[in-house]
């Protein structure tokens, strides 16, 4: 992405300018165009194109974010998500660079799926990562998304190790990972890292079927059914009952 | 008698002159801390407010409970009426029974019958007679003297709600100085003016003001007859939290007696009535139980406020409106923050009495107000959706710290200031008129001088803007004219004779204008200029609906490109109503303000440039189109924000609509972001914002009627979407999924 000498520039997808769930407090929320990942139940499939929509330069992102710093209160700040905004590590360290001189607080949401380098450089930047672990199991992830579950795993640890302060998200899908087992196995991956602040299990929804219908995608959870709130339920007691120190959402 | 009244409170100038505000500033306590000291509502107060349940279940079934259809509604037109009068503590009602509508013919004979025949009742004989015959009403007043054009302006729609049939409200009487002073020193300092006066030339002006306070203080002498009636001596003053009370409501009561304004408000009491329950309490007379049941009852006496009024205007306003609106909070100019406990009291009436839209709560805020106090308005707000806020820090400088707000977003100094009321210009409906030379776009009738119209096959930005601005001082040159007219005629024949005797005779007077459709004409300019706009004519050359090609920028993202169109067209309207002189030198000013009504003026107003099509509802107040804001709330509130006050110092609506889900996950952090959202609204100088937080029967609501509830995200497990941005289907799934662990 970068051309030497000139500068950084990043392919946003859109802002969302009032976000209170991806992240503590009220915040600006960018959404990162471009995924190496296929996961088949993406909520955003057009993010995944890696180069259309907007360019711009940190700089400019900042500007256009800095418009609601009044609005961050004594928590909140900016999130940037995707699409894979490590698909893009350079433009947001960048991007977090100037956030950090600003005192404005910064959250990456990622799927964890790189650690370079740039990711490293943009790890230092960062206040909390929320990081979408899609599956526990190797086989399954790799089915779920295309990907290769030992990089998130090293992602994992990496954070860990440097004490970044992260919560961990999973997408429950009917079929896929609901059940005890499923849970049981997170759990024990989260176990002793104190830097784990937060597990949030996010009920699979049929909304983003539109999206992908118009993108012309097969979409093969047509006839997936949300999962029932009770079944939630006893998939975050299952998570309590392991003694996580951490809130459980 | 006032060495009683006044023990232990502060000297000040307060004493030697009416100055209710002086009298807070020495005499209040500012209270920092949190809610905990509230308490529930007694035993006969719930007794009193399921009585009042039964009968508001009664009245929603038929309209109106009764009407008394042989007097004309004024302060001694009645009896005493109790809802029960062993459980009540706070007494009066507007006529001898609770709920019963009375008739007040002085500002259109025409209405007050249709009125009664559209609930099933007849005027009687002998008001139709007074009134047709005898008896001139503002109504007959304004139609002696308006022209063709105005009549022809006012028919097509090019300016509507004007208060020329009905009473102009906007007038909030200083109710306090009842309690403080008594009547009988009011009418000491009146008598001295008129005194004054009558030293001075006896000008029109002049003659005409030694009536009107000749008329303030019969009212003033006719208010104390009717708290007697109930066993009240009010020409004294209160002596303490329950009679300050009792003395304040008796004025409020006395003026919506008198008159049938369309918004009447309660003003700023709230803080006044505290410094008389803390001196309560330090004398031990009273508990914070009883402190609390009296506010209780108050409210629930401003609850049953009632005006008789047609159909037609409650549907136009969404219900049956009477904004008794009271302003809570604020900082004083020293810096001390004018939140006291009573202000906490009066929103937990909300909690004790269930939520309701009267009174009309309405916080100022500003970014020094207490920490809790912010949270427990926010608190209130998530689980009641029932108070608006208004940036103190914005309108102290201009109103000073004891101002109060008439109807919604109309600031004036208590007691010292007041407003003609003018409802609003519809400026899309003003566009498609210049556009068609003069002529109507439904009819094809010239409703304002004919000029060629608008030939070209793609729209010309500049060609268009020229045209508009020609209409546009047209139309300014008419409204301020008929504004004229109107007030002329209101204060000959329905002056507010007790509400302005609790002002100072020497009253600021403001005339104050509106623009309805702001961001249908933002966007349509902004079409023009960005996209390719092509009108669409009928045979007879007539543009009855636009093709557009291309995107443009829309008001509600926080793009310069568009707002600042919308900017500059509030500025060059203000000026342009600037140029024309209004009625007693009133100052003009101007509001961005729909209420509901955005509804009806979007049913007349044909298709417009920015794609709305014919019909379709406009946004309300200061609010970009629905689904068009699409950068999120924040960026939607930040174009708000942006449009100038210094031009609109009438007020800026702004509606915000949010679902608890989206606001956070636990309560402590849902109230944590609403602070934050209004912190950060008004630093960025937004005026006024009505908050929703809405339950799942909103959202039912909001499918039908998507203009009502613009903005409104939801949340969909952990994801944030528009709700509008879904299709049907989707909507009804989100209805069956989310709320179910919440309702």
């Amino acid at each position: 992405m970068t051309t030497s000498g000139e500068e950084i520039k990043g392919y946003v997808h859109s802002i969302e300018t009032m976000g209170t769930l991806d992240g503590p407090g009220t915040r600006c929320i960018v959404f990162m165009q471009g995924c190496p990942l296929r996961c088949n139940y993406c909520h955003n499939p057009d993010t995944w194109q890696m180069r259309t929509n907007d360019l711009y330069s940190a700089n400019e992102l900042f500007s256009k974010v800095a418009r609601y710093k009044s609005y961050f209160g004594k928590k909140g700040g900016v999130t940037v998500s995707g699409g894979e905004p490590l698909a893009q590590a350079e433009f947001v360290n960048e991007f977090f660079a100037i956030c950090r001189q600003e005192k404005i607080h910064t959250v990456l949401d990622t799927a964890g799926f790189e650690l370079n380098d740039s990711v490293m450089k943009v790890l230092e930047n960062t206040d909390l990562v929320l990081l979408d672990i899609k599956h526990t199991d190797p086989a399954k992830y790799h089915l779920l998304t295309g990907g290769n579950l030992t990089i998130v795993l090293d992602f994992l640890d990496y954070i860990t190790s440097k004490n970044i302060d992260f919560w961990v998200r999973q997408v429950i899908v009917p079929g896929n990972n609901d059940t005890e087992t499923d849970i049981l196995a997170l759990s024990k991956l989260l176990q002793g890292r104190p830097s784990l602040k937060r597990i949030e299990l996010l009920a699979f929804h049929q909304m983003a079927m539109d999206k992908w219908h118009k993108l012309g995608l097969d979409y093969h959870l047509k006839e997936i059914a949300p999962p029932d709130e009770n079944i939630m339920a006893s998939l975050r007691e299952v998570l309590v009952k392991q003694g996580l120190p951490t809130k459980i959402m | 008698m006032f060495k009683k009244a006044w023990r232990t409170f502060k000297d000040g100038s307060w004493q030697n002159q009416i100055d209710v505000r002086d009298f807070i500033s020495k005499n209040y306590t500012p209270y920092h801390g949190s809610n905990d000291f509230l308490t529930n509502t007694t035993p006969r107060t719930v007794a009193l407010m399921d009585k009042l349940d039964s009968l508001l279940k009664i009245e929603a079934e038929k309209g109106v409970l009764d009407i008394d259809t042989e007097h004309a509604s004024s302060v001694l037109a009645y009896k005493p009426g109790y809802l029960d009068k062993s459980n009540e503590i706070i007494f009066g009602l507007q006529t001898d029974a609770p709920l019963k509508r009375g008739v007040s013919p002085f500002g259109g004979i025409r209405m007050a019958e249709v009125a009664c025949q559209a609930y099933g009742y007849q005027l009687s004989d002998r008001l139709k007679d007074i009134f047709h015959n005898y008896r001139t009403t503002h109504n007959d007043g304004v139609f002696r003297v308006y022209t063709d054009q105005m009549r022809q302006v006012r028919a097509s729609g090019l300016i509507t709600g004007l208060p020329d049939a009905y009473g102009r409200g906007r007038i909030i009487g200083d109710y306090r100085r009842v309690a403080l002073y008594g009547i009988a020193r009011i009418i000491e300092d009146k008598k001295k003016d008129q005194y004054h006066l009558g030293c001075q030339e006896m000008s029109q002006d002049n003659i005409r003001l030694l009536e009107e306070v000749y008329q303030q203080i019969n009212f003033l002498e006719r208010l104390a007859d009717m708290a007697a009636s109930y066993g009240f001596d009010i020409t004294r003053p209160a002596e303490n939290a329950i009679e300050a009370t009792q003395w304040t409501y008796f004025a409020y009561l006395g003026a919506i007696k008198e008159q049938n304004g369309a918004a009447m408000s309660f003003g700023r009491v709230s803080t006044f009535l505290d410094i008389y329950i803390e001196r309560d309490f330090a004398e031990g007379t009273l508990t914070e139980p009883q402190a609390q049941e009296i506010i209780d009852q108050l409210v629930i006496k401003l609850r049953m406020a009632r005006q008789l009024r047609t159909p037609e205007y409650n549907e136009l306003f969404a219900g049956d409106p009477t904004w008794v609106t009271e302003a809570v909070g604020g900082m004083g100019e020293d810096g001390r923050t004018l939140v006291t406990k009573n202000s906490f009291r009066i929103l937990n009436t909300l909690f004790n009495l269930g939520q309701a839209p009267e009174p009309n709560l309405t916080v100022l805020w500003s970014k020094n107000l207490p920490e809790e106090f912010k949270r427990f308005c926010a608190k209130v707000s998530i689980e009641t959706d029932s108070i608006q806020y208004e940036n103190d820090d914005l309108m102290r400088p201009m109103f000073g710290d004891d101002y109060g707000i008439a109807c919604c977003v109309s600031a004036m100094k208590i007691g010292k200031q007041m407003q003609y009321f003018g409802a609003r210009a519809n400026l899309p409906k003003v566009l498609l008129t210049a556009l068609n030379g003069g002529r109507n776009e439904f009819t094809g009738e010239f409703v304002a001088p004919e000029m060629p119209p608008i030939s070209d096959d793609i729209l010309d930005f500049d060609v268009v803007i020229k045209r508009l601005y020609d209409y546009m001082d047209w139309l300014c040159e008419l409204y301020v004219n008929t504004m004229n007219v109107i007030h002329y005629m209101h204060d000959k024949y329905s002056y507010e004779k007790l509400q302005m005797g609790l002002h100072d005779t020497d009253v600021k007077r403001f005339m104050a204008f509106g623009i309805a459709g702001l961001s249908v004409l933002a966007d349509s300019l902004s079409a023009i200029k960005y996209a390719t706009v092509r009108p669409v004519r009928d045979k007879s050359g007539l543009i009855i609906d636009f093709e557009i090609e291309g995107d443009f920028p829309k008001f509600g993202n926080d793009d310069d490109r568009v707002d600042l169109i919308a900017n500059k067209i509030v500025e060059d309207f203000y000026t342009g109503l600037k140029k024309y002189p209004t009625y007693r030198d009133a100052e003009h000013t101007l509001s961005l303000l729909t209420i509901t009504s955005n509804v009806v003026y979007g049913k007349k107003t044909g298709s417009t440039p920015d794609g709305r099509k014919s019909g379709e509802p406009f946004a309300p107040g200061a609010n970009p189109m629905h689904n068009r804001d699409t950068s999120g709330a924040l960026a939607s509130l930040n174009s708000v924000a942006k449009l100038p006050y210094e031009a609109c110092l009438d007020g800026i609506s702004c509606t915000f609509s949010v679902t608890p889900q989206i606001l956070g996950s636990s309560i402590s952090e849902q109230v944590d972001n609403l602070v934050n959202i209004l912190d950060g609204y008004f630093d960025h100088k937004g005026h006024h914002i009505n908050v929703n937080v809405l339950n799942r029967e909103r959202l039912l609501d909001a499918m039908e009627n998507p203009e009502k509830y613009p903005n409104l995200t939801i949340r969909v497990s952990g994801y944030a979407v528009n709700f509008h941005r879904l299709n049907k289907s989707q909507q009804m799934e989100v209805l069956a999924r989310t709320f179910h662990n919440t309702i």
